[in-house]
């Protein structure tokens, strides 16, 4: 049980983190539970085909469909999340006047909460479809001990959907005049960190040059390959031996968003009234 | 695309010192054009252990790692170290990438079976 518990909890942290952050960046944005909910449903069916498709996908691509795949969705990721960058950098200010005024903000926003489902499902959709197949493995071999691996594997997501609650309850307690600040920056890492690992993905199986395979090693320091490390990586983008090409995507997507996020944010009076139906 | 010189990993001056040309394969070798001869690792996992368990590769030079699932439940072939992340059907082989590495030793495992398919890469 506490195998499962542990493989499950992890995979589930890596989403519930990604999850957290989401929640946190589009709080006091209408009808956003719908949408997010969505993208959960939509993440774990998605989770569910890509486990079914996995063997059709693994041999794709002489062998690297796994490869370009988690790459591709990652960038679409990262699109959808610099989408967002671009509607907070015009909204964030009034959301945040709307919720300190009257205690929470009616600013609707389909399109940035379409986005960010898509973010929530491709989540949910990586990180699951390896729990799926785990739970494939078990249920397909010992019947004697599935009781005990099932309950861990509920466990494991119980307890990796808590931390999410409890990293978006703790962004909460952040003064409303700050939260969308530090969601910005939050976001502006996550996808930085995705658009590196897109690119470390696409280095590794020789599709485009790695420029260094290893800028530096501090597995000394902090393994990927830990709970914390990993819990960096999905959060921030942590490589403890990053590729050349890899911080290079990484600094022009932390870069590419700061800039959108200033551009877009200087005050701008036509912005306030495409928001002001509710 | 300016490469500075932070971006150029100690561990590589040997090959910066090796001249120009060398630094000209690694770079091909970045882009698969160099690729005519991969070092090639086999790899079996059977009743969820690895066979075998130890394998030595050349420090600095990049490698291939195929691994093929005997068993009849999927695996999935992983290592931080090396920087690997891979699912394995039922009877199916995948190949991954690593490499260069500086030497040591990395450890990898099947992420669904760690306690018993783990296993090792020494580079010399």
């Amino acid at each position: 049980m506490l195998a499962s518990f542990i493989i499950v909890f992890r995979e589930v942290l890596e989403a519930g983190l990604i999850v957290g952050i989401v929640l946190a960046a589009t709080e006091g944005i209408a009808h956003r539970a719908r949408y997010l909910w969505g993208g959960i449903a939509a993440g774990v069916g998605g989770a569910c085909l890509v486990a079914a498709c996995i063997g059709l996908l693994s041999s794709a691509l002489s062998g690297n469909g796994q490869d370009v795949f988690n790459a591709g969705i990652l960038c679409f990721a990262v699109l959808m999340l610099g989408l967002h960058t671009v509607w907070m950098a015009r909204h964030g200010r009034e959301m945040a006047r709307e919720m300190r005024d009257m205690g929470g903000a009616v600013v609707s926003g389909d399109t940035t909460l379409l986005a960010m489902a898509a973010v929530v499902a491709i989540a949910i959709l990586r990180e699951g479809s390896e729990v799926v197949l785990f739970l494939y493995g078990i249920a397909t071999a010992e019947a004697l001990t599935a009781g005990a691996i099932i309950s861990g594997a509920v466990l494991g997501i119980a307890a990796g959907a808590a931390v999410s609650y409890a990293l978006y309850r703790g962004l909460l307690a952040i003064p409303v005049g700050r939260l969308f600040t530090v969601t910005g920056w939050l976001i502006s890492l996550l996808a930085a960190g995705m658009a590196g690992q897109a690119a470390a993905l696409l280095a590794n199986d020789n599709f485009i040059p790695a420029f260094g395979y290893q800028l530096w090693d501090t597995s000394w320091l902090l393994s990927n390959g830990s709970l914390m490390g990993r819990a960096l990586e999905a959060m921030v983008g942590y490589s403890a031996r990053p590729m050349g090409v890899q911080l290079l995507a990484y600094l022009l997507t932390l870069g590419t968003l700061v800039f959108l996020s200033r551009r877009f944010g200087r005050p701008h009076p036509i912005s306030q009234q495409e928001s002001s139906h509710a | 695309m300016k490469i500075n010189p932070p971006f150029i990993d100690v561990r590589c001056r040997p090959v910066r010192r090796g001249g120009l040309l060398a630094l000209l394969a690694a770079c091909l070798a970045g882009t698969g054009m160099a690729s005519a001869a991969p070092r090639m690792v086999e790899l079996t996992l059977s009743h969820h252990e690895f066979t075998p368990d130890h394998v030595t590769v050349p420090a600095g030079t990049r490698f291939s790692i195929r691994v093929t699932n005997h068993d009849s439940t999927p695996d999935e072939f992983e290592s931080p170290a090396l920087r690997v992340e891979r699912i394995v059907m039922p009877r199916q082989t995948i190949t991954v990438h690593a490499g260069p590495l500086t030497p040591g030793t990395y450890k990898f495992y099947d992420d669904y079976h760690p306690e018993t398919a783990h296993g090792i890469v020494e580079a010399k």
